[in-house]
């Protein structure tokens, strides 16, 4: 097998149009676990680590552009009042040593239904931006995952970034079952987000896909009391719980049932809806 | 140290018996620098690797090797037929074939093994070997296996053992009776150093293996017999050991490596990954329990029955001895006038199982603790009273008829557990609590919504060293010399440090015995007599007495010789801090002088005091040497709409005899303890149609730092005085009430029955 490491993102993008086999590698937390146990035995391996623009973020406009090749670590330290909900998710992601190495850009391009940052980037209506010697083009979240690890990544293109709206007044959400208390694969998952009059809500580990749950947003943005500084009354949070639980399509696997799956997606829709809810009247009153 | 008293200058060993000096690998391990047995290297070392069946029970029709032999870089590949002595193997029956011949009988049994100039090249061929199968119906459950209502997985039918305990009368009756089913799921030892060792060539036949392992002599003994040398020919020398909880008692590559080394000409490495280590060492048995308690109203039991089902799994290994545990210690540390109790070990087409830290006494714990508390509900009194009311002590009589003879202060466990103070109840106040210390962590689940806090309470019994009539014993050497003007003493043993801190004991003992601060512990190896098995949480005991007794001869030499030349009485002389002193006149001499270029050197095997096999009829026998006893209280605190759990505390008090090291005394409790909240609340080998589903640490869940909490603990030292220094056995007991005392404490809180273990987050909802 070959060790490609390219300088920059244009030599990058021309070995992956020659080489369209070649695996792309960041921290290598799941690119390293597949070929250790030889479940993968790609002709070369592309090492991004290299390529400094990737490990970069900017904030401009109202959002902010990551570079896919930022760890969780830096996300964390760097982000964590500007994008609230894809910090929370980062803070689950593995050990320390993980969130050292993990990235973003990996998350997705591994595309696992269990991959920790996809409910947080669909929620917040996340750009994924793509690039290839062919271009450059964004894909939105909801449009990138097309099956069980799988997404619209053509053979020769990168994942360079992903752009999300700076949280400001909106209130974020990500909540996340494993049977440990740290270091753990997702049971399933759920992230929320409530921004002037709109909510996004999507699951994870609950279906084929990461996925967004576009029912259970309609009836928020409908039901919510946006203007009204007054708790949520229970039946709201009941029949929130009940759209979420109903877009679930969860299987029986070694980490969990799918009843406890669906059950369990219902009991986080309650609960972060009502943190949730207590945020946002929360900022909006500060900023009022 | 040296300090001077009245003009008379007084002596004092450091370091000794009940101090806890610094472990001599602890720098190097701390730092990354200590070196594993998957750490070794050789020139013109070759890399070996197994073909394992992918079938838990298929004939096998044929195996082609050819295009594996054909890759280059490959030296060779073996199958049962280059087996030189005999293909078969094991710690009890010799049943398991170092490499398949006619019938696989588990998913991962080793059937080729290739050894080739790159571990890649080695990985490659092995899939190019093909073999054919003839699928066979895997046996899977242990209770049908018993009855012989499936097909039998050995020629002898599918028991391993069947032990049976009768006590007093056999069809008691009484006011109160309880019932209960229990099943524990298949523990992992998960050590964190995969199976691995260097079989290195003499060139005349024989071979050198530096390997991990639990016990040098009897791997030895098996290897010997595979290769058909004789025992000069296999020398084994313990590399360094990455963890084994009874994983390693079992052979793993021993024999494979060893073949290809021979077979080669050339040094052969192998080690294995994470997922072929979860095929490549037995695992704890899975158990389903069936009690009934009788007691009276005021909750004194009157009797108790089981019936215990031990999976075996494939082979043997050494599922008669933990059956024997499981029936002998099955009513718990309490005083039941009559029992009955039957338990099976059996084999399946699951994976082989066998020693695991608490070696049946965990399983049998799960059981009985559980129905303590249902009796304690029936009977209206709390889970500490009805277990003080049937405590055991000193003088009772055991199912086996034995009695106990030394102390067994289950009462004082509980009493001093529960003066223990509680820790402070649940956070509810939304938005300040730290997410780490409720149930789900930074996974940020609940703010305090849903949880409920639970106690529970547990004991546990273990015997400690090896048991029924079984010829137990352990060889030490202890030299005494003056080497750079120093007093130095090196020990020598057979014994393996598998992390538990023996190397530092064996140190301490000797500067106590011979008041010498520089000891120095050899390598283990078979160059020595047996120390026997490290476990049974036996090697203080055993390996510590052998060096204790050598150092005592060492002394009684040293004070002859010096007694002449200091022209004294041996009798009155003793060692202190590097001195030779008499209580009249203090400090005589340095002991370097009077050593001047004379040595002592003592050999000792040593032995505990016999114990008796049990009758085969009755289970009637005085078949253990010791009792070790802990006792656990949990706090939990359980999100009930998401069936998560967070342990909050789990505090313990054990008595151990002597704490030779109350440091390393600790750590063992902790560890234990943790090992015993991954078995109550998440670890878990799970296994469908004999198959493996989680091979991995990603799937085989074992507690992190924030699932484990921080523990109170009380250490009791009342001595055995049959045991050296009175010490009791440390390492199995705290794994086995801790288990037990968690499910106890989330039934509280939930009021669910749970009568499986590792309780899952489906079984709370």
């Amino acid at each position: 097998m070959e060790f490609v490491r390219p300088d920059s993102l244009q030599e990058a993008l021309a070995t992956k149009a020659e080489r369209p086999g070649a695996v792309p590698i960041a921290g290598g937390t799941d690119v390293m676990v597949e070929l250790n146990y030889d479940h993968r035995r790609p002709e070369a391996l592309l090492d991004l680590t290299r390529i400094a623009e990737l490990a970069t973020w900017s904030a401009s406009g109202g959002y902010v552009r990551l570079g896919a090749g930022v760890p969780y670590t830096r996300l964390i330290d760097e982000l964590g009042d500007t994008l609230p909900g894809l910090a929370m998710a980062s803070r689950t992601v593995g050990s320390p040593q993980i969130r050292n190495r993990g990235t973003v850009g990996g998350n997705l391009g591994a595309a696992s239904p269990a991959g920790d940052t996809h409910p947080v980037l669909l929620a917040v209506g996340a750009e994924i931006e793509l690039a290839s010697a062919r271009g450059v083009r964004r894909i939105p979240a909801t449009d990138f995952y097309t099956g069980v690890k799988r997404s619209v990544l053509e053979p020769d293109e990168l994942i360079t970034a992903v752009l999300l709206p700076v949280a400001g007044t909106a209130a974020e959400q990500f909540s996340k079952i494993g049977t440990r208390n740290a270091m753990v694969i997702a049971v399933c998952s759920l992230g929320l987000v409530l921004r002037d009059g709109r909510a996004g809500v999507a699951i994870g580990s609950a279906a084929p896909t990461p996925r967004r749950v576009s029912g259970a947003e309609e009836f928020l943005a409908a039901e919510l009391p946006w203007d009204d500084d007054a708790p949520l009354p229970d039946s709201l949070k009941r029949r929130f719980a009940e759209l979420v639980a109903a877009a679930t399509e969860p299987i029986d696997d070694v980490r969990g049932t799918a009843d406890y799956r669906t059950h369990a997606l219902g009991v986080l829709a309650r609960r972060t809806l009502t943190w949730a809810w207590d945020d946002y009247r929360g900022s909006v009153r500060a900023c009022a | 140290m040296t300090s001077t008293t009245g003009g008379r200058t007084a002596a004092t060993t450091v370091n000794g018996v009940g101090t806890s000096p610094a472990r001599p690998d602890g720098t190097r391990k701390v730092r990354g620098e200590f070196a594993y047995s998957s750490d070794l290297w050789h020139e013109d070392m070759l890399w070996g690797a197994t073909l394992r069946s992918p079938y838990p029970h298929a004939r096998v029709t044929g195996v082609d090797i050819a295009a594996a032999v054909a890759v280059p870089g490959v030296y060779a590949v073996l199958t049962h037929d280059d087996v030189p002595g005999l293909n078969r193997y094991g710690l009890e029956h010799p049943d398991q074939p170092v490499l398949a011949d006619d019938v696989v009988r588990y998913r991962g049994e080793p059937v080729a093994v290739v050894a080739a100039d790159h571990p890649e090249t080695a990985q490659r061929a092995v899939k190019l070997i093909d073999v054919t199968y003839d699928v066979l119906d895997p046996v899977t459950d242990a209770e049908e296996a018993v009855r012989g209502d499936v097909a039998a997985v050995h020629p002898g039918g599918n028991v391993v053992r069947h032990a049976a305990i009768r006590r007093g009368e056999q069809a008691s009756q009484a006011d109160v009776v309880v019932t209960g089913r229990y099943e524990v799921g298949m523990q992992d030892q998960a050590f964190l150093g995969p199976e691995s060792g260097l079989a290195v060539p003499d060139g005349s036949g024989g071979v050198d293996l530096y390997v991990a392992t639990q016990w040098l002599h009897v791997d030895q003994q098996q290897i010997v017999a595979a290769l058909g040398v004789s025992p000069e020919q296999v020398r084994l020398t313990l590399a360094g050991v990455g963890g084994a909880f009874g994983g390693r008692e079992d052979l793993s590559m021993q024999i494979h490596a060893s073949l290809l080394a021979l077979y080669t000409g050339n040094p052969v490495k192998m080690v294995y990954n994470r997922e072929e280590s979860f095929y490549g060492h037995v695992h704890r048995h899975p158990a389903t329990m069936y009690y009934e308690h009788g007691a009276t109203r005021d909750g004194r039991l009157v009797y108790v029955t089981a019936r215990i089902y031990l999976d075996g799994g494939a082979y043997a290994s050494s599922t008669g001895a933990v059956v024997g545990n499981a029936a002998t210690l099955g009513v718990g540390p309490y005083d039941v006038p009559n029992v009955r109790i039957d338990c099976w070990g059996t084999y399946t087409n699951n994976p082989p199982c066998g020693a695991m830290r608490g070696f049946g006494a965990v399983q049998a714990a799960f059981g009985y603790e559980s129905q303590m508390d249902k009796l304690a509900a029936a009977c209206g009194l709390s889970p500490t009273e009805v277990r003080r009311r049937n405590a055991m002590c000193e003088g009772t009589v055991m199912p086996t008829g034995q009695t106990v003879d030394s102390a067994a202060p289950v009462a004082e466990l509980l009493d001093r557990l529960d003066a223990m103070p509680l820790p402070s109840g649940p956070s509810r106040d939304a938005g300040v609590a730290d997410l780490r210390s409720l149930p789900g962590g930074v996974s940020n689940t609940t703010h305090g919504e849903g949880v409920v806090r639970g106690v529970g309470y547990a004991v546990g019994i273990k015997n400690i060293c090896f048991s029924e009539g079984f010829d137990d014993y352990s060889t030490a050497r202890v030299r005494l010399a003056a080497v750079g003007g120093e007093p130095a003493v090196t020990v020598q043993t057979a014994a393996a440090e598998v992390g538990q801190g023996l190397v530092t004991i064996l140190q301490q003992i000797v500067r106590t015995e011979l008041g010498v601060d520089q000891v120095t512990i050899l390598p283990a190896g078979t160059s020595i007599g047996s120390a026997g098995s490290t476990s049974a949480s036996r090697q203080s005991y055993m390996t510590g007495g052998a060096v204790r007794a050598a150092a005592l001869k060492v002394r009684g030499a040293l004070l002859s010789h010096a007694a002449t030349t200091l022209s004294r009485t041996a009798a009155e002389l003793h060692l202190d801090g590097g001195k030779l002193a008499s209580a009249a006149d203090g400090v005589l001499a340095d002991l370097v002088d009077v050593l001047g270029e004379a040595e002592f050197d003592e050999t000792v095997e040593w032995r505990h005091r016999p114990t008796e096999a049990l009758d085969p009829e009755t289970g009637q026998g005085n078949a253990h040497v010791q009792y070790g006893f802990a006792a656990h209280r949990a706090v939990v605190d359980v999100d009930v709409e998401l069936g998560l759990v967070k342990v909050v505390s789990l505090d313990c008090v054990q008595d151990v005899g002597k704490a030779l090291n109350p440091q390393a005394v600790v750590g063992q409790i902790q560890g234990g303890s943790a090992q015993g909240l991954g078995l109550a609340l998440m670890e878990e080998i799970r296994t469908d149609g004999g198959v493996i589903r989680n091979p991995s640490f990603t799937d085989y869940l074992i507690p992190t730092v924030l699932d484990m909490p921080p523990m109170n603990i009380e250490v009791l030292e009342l001595a055995d005085p049959h045991a050296p220094y009175g010490l009791r056995g440390v390492g199995e007991p705290p794994t086995i009430s801790s288990t037990p005392a968690i499910v106890a404490a989330i039934r509280a809180a939930t009021g669910k029955e749970l009568l499986r273990v590792p309780v899952r987050p489906d079984h709370l909802i």
